[in-house]
């Protein structure tokens, strides 16, 4: 398969791009940060995104989605990425979407797959604990109780966790942290008896939560997939999630590239451009190819996940590696080059260097994926 | 099934049946390349069978034309080709500068009777070529050239002297930049000819590099007479051919590095450092190196083959080669600092049958050379900087 866009991708990234860029630009962050939103997105908006089919992009038809893939939903958070747009489609229309989808009874599929396609229900995934993106250390308990089991613990950089009206919860119900075998994902009602969710104001002023769990009981029909053997749909949930954060991150590289780029042109200093010295064009240059050649790897990582997501998850390290550290040297450059004004909170430069902070931790950072393409090539 | 998965099964036939399981080896020594020529020697059996094999089904240049002793394959079917070749790690059958540099050239630029007369004994291994480009006085700013044509009935006299000519001392013919026109702008007066190394007046002289070895030679052109009708495109235009071949050369260049051919590096590494009893290289800082490596070699072999299915779309941008050209030499002497690294001691020897004489040593310096022939990197930078990013005064 050619490593582009197809003509139907690209028509669906112009129509992304017009609802995103018309309706939600950098101001619109600004916007709900400023006046410290309760949301903290625009429900208008959301509603909007459900009618143009974005909320049920990985939703098979029969639940009222479109039934595409990785590639499409990349599409669609690379324009997020260029403006900053606080979104639950990551969290509901990618992650839970994807995890109800591939993990989902015949039950819980036609119980929430419509709402989410509709845009009707908010649905948050709970699997970190500690600072850093560690599944396998998973320790939140899942004990058996009755017909059903009881969950003790602690959850972080719960995304949309706030608002979310389903948590799909990764616990613990055999062996101990470390150990890959003995995970479990459960659908848990945030109302639940025992559970706690406090909002957590990001440096991104995006939208997650910290949210504690007190022997909250779940009934056994509300696992999602197999008991003890959650650990491997998890792992096929996180790796989409990480392909459309990867993609994000190219729309926001790209974007920053692109605003930095004009200002090499504009500003002048000893009487000209700054954009004349070869100090700086040597900089963007090799900006403007890791950009590119990131930009090749993500997607073939999203291409890869629809293709064969067993086989998937090198392209899948690489794609996310690749786009922490490309946004981490984008954002850095961009700030340095615009100067003074970089660092000054009107000029938007900076609110992209805390979004692509918050998006190199999101399903593991450069470091993480490095050392899991090296475990999988046995050194 | 499609024409193309068809395609891709008979191909893996094919090949499975065609290439010689010796040449499905990672290559180990220069003398694993075969170059072709009139003085041609084949170092095995496997290598010539392999090599007449692929020649005969005109695959050596899969994407050439048949006439001119192709494949006659589209993109789509030489991209396949590619493909089932890596998947078995079948070598190259022929490396030659004919296929990787001129023909491109002459497919674009050549005469009818150019095209009949040098693309078919490329293809077939019969003339090995090289380049002159380079001079003394003309490396990155290569414009600025001296090497003199003057008009003399129907032939050129080619007087000068060029430099870094890739193994000029086994090439058959040159492909070369000489100035025709001494009065006009740098860029206005040069001329893209061909000619035989044989000819009287045409003189090379090895260079011995860091590396101990002598890929390059100094070639001085005393007196030579080429025929009129060896100039390719229009006289005093020989810059547009010599920039549309830079960027065939950039791409090969850029594609220099044996990526995903061969051991992993982590596990080459483990032969020599040793690994920790979870498996894990036990050089914590060395394993970290090797996996941004490969993250980034991964990420690179992307958009390799993004960069050819731009370009069959019509979407690709001219100076884009200079980019990969640029990424690619980059990484390849990192791949060798890793290389030397997780060598230690035993990558220090120099002459001794247990290190290959010193192949890694030899092979680590011979890198560092990637990022300055072709265009070095600075260049290449400022070429992106001009004409993509279109930055002022670039």
């Amino acid at each position: 398969m050619p490593l582009l866009l197809t003509e139907e991708q690209s028509m669906l990234r112009d129509s992304a791009r017009g609802l995103i860029g018309g309706k939600a630009p950098v101001a619109h962050l600004r916007k709900l940060r400023d006046s410290r939103d309760a949301a903290g997105f625009s429900p208008e908006l959301w509603a909007a995104f459900a009618e143009m089919g974005f909320c049920g992009l990985l939703i098979p038809e029969q639940f009222g989605g479109s039934g595409l893939g990785c590639v499409e939903a990349g599409v669609v958070m690379e324009e997020i990425g260029r403006t900053l747009m606080p979104s639950p489609f990551l969290a509901t229309g990618v992650v839970s979407a994807a995890a109800l989808s591939r993990g989902g009874s015949a039950a819980q599929k036609s119980e929430y797959l419509p709402k989410i396609a509709e845009g009707k229900l908010l649905a948050a995934l709970a699997v970190d604990e500690g600072a850093k993106h560690r599944p396998a250390q998973t320790a939140l308990r899942a004990a058996r109780s009755g017909n059903g089991f009881k969950l003790s613990g602690a959850k972080a950089l719960v995304v949309d966790g706030h608002v979310a009206d389903l948590l799909i919860v990764a616990a613990r119900t055999a062996g101990g942290p470390g150990e890959r075998d003995g995970l479990t994902l459960f659908l848990v009602d945030p109302k639940a008896k025992g559970l706690a969710v406090e909002r957590t104001a990001m440096v991104d002023a995006h939208n997650a939560a910290r949210v504690a769990f007190d022997n909250v009981e779940v009934d056994a029909d509300h696992v999602l997939g197999e008991v003890d053997g959650g650990g491997a749909l998890l792992e096929d949930v996180l790796g989409i999630g990480r392909g459309a954060v990867a993609a994000e991150m190219v729309g926001l590289s790209e974007e920053v590239f692109g605003r930095t780029v004009a200002y090499l042109k504009e500003r002048k200093q000893f009487g000209k451009a700054i954009g004349e010295f070869q100090a700086l064009q040597h900089r963007a240059a090799q900006l403007y190819i890791d950009i590119e050649i990131t930009r090749a790897a993500v997607l073939k990582a999203l291409q890869a996940l629809d293709a064969n997501i067993d086989k998937a998850a090198s392209a899948v390290a690489v794609a996310k590696a690749r786009a922490g550290t490309t946004a981490t040297r984008a954002v850095q450059e961009g700030v340095q080059m615009h100067g003074g004004m970089g660092m000054t909170d009107q000029f938007d430069i900076g609110l992209f260097m805390k979004r692509a902070r918050v998006c190199e931790e999101l399903f593991g950072d450069a470091n993480f994926h490095a050392d899991q393409l090296a475990r999988a090539k046995g050194y | 099934m499609s024409d193309l998965e068809a395609f891709r099964s008979e191909t893996r036939a094919w090949l499975e049946a065609n290439c010689p399981p010796e040449m499905r080896k990672p290559m180990a020594s220069d003398e694993d390349t075969f170059w072709g020529g009139r003085n041609a020697k084949f170092s095995s059996e496997p290598q010539r069978v392999w090599f007449e094999r692929m020649r005969d089904k005109g695959w050596t240049v899969p994407h050439w034309p048949k006439e001119y002793g192709g494949g006659g394959l589209d993109g789509e079917e030489a991209k396949i080709v590619r493909q089932e070749m890596a998947a078995i790690g079948a070598r190259q059958p022929l490396t030659s500068f004919g296929i990787s540099m001129l023909g491109p050239a002459l497919l674009k630029y050549g005469t009818d009777a150019q095209k009949k007369e040098h693309l078919p004994k490329i293809a077939a291994g019969l003339i090995r070529w090289c380049q002159g480009y380079s001079e003394p006085n003309a490396g990155s700013d290569l414009a600025s050239l001296q090497t003199r044509a003057e008009s003399d009935g129907d032939d050129y006299v080619i007087n000068g002297q060029k430099i870094w000519t890739s193994y000029a001392n086994f090439a058959d013919w040159i492909f070369c930049l000489v100035r025709t026109d001494p009065a006009a702008k740098k860029h206005d007066g040069i001329s893209f000819i061909l000619f035989d190394m044989a000819s009287k007046g045409v003189s090379t002289k090895p260079i011995l590099l860091i590396s101990g070895k002598s890929p390059f030679c100094e070639t001085f052109f005393d007196n030579v007479r080429v025929p009129k009708s060896h100039v390719v495109g229009t006289v005093n235009r020989g810059w547009d051919v010599a920039k549309y071949l830079l960027q065939h050369e950039r791409a090969m260049i850029s594609g220099m590095g044996e990526r995903g051919v061969g051991r992993p590096l982590g596990q080459i590494a483990a032969d020599s450092v040793g690994s920790d009893e979870q498996g894990r290289l036990d050089d914590a800082m060395l394993r970290g190196q090797i996996a941004s490596f490969e993250v980034d070699e991964a990420a690179l072999s992307a958009a390799a083959e993004r960069m050819v299915d731009l370009a069959k779309a019509g979407q690709g941008h001219p100076a884009f080669s200079s980019a990969m050209k640029y990424y690619g030499t980059e990484l390849n002497k990192r791949r060798h600092e890793i290389l030397m690294s997780a060598g230690g001691i035993d990558a220090l020897e120099w002459e001794s049958p247990r290190s290959k004489e010193g192949a890694r040593p030899r092979a680590w310096l011979r890198t560092k050379a990637n990022s300055i022939e072709g265009g070095t990197s600075e260049v290449m930078l400022g070429i992106v900087a001009k004409r993509i990013l279109d930055l002022p005064g670039a």
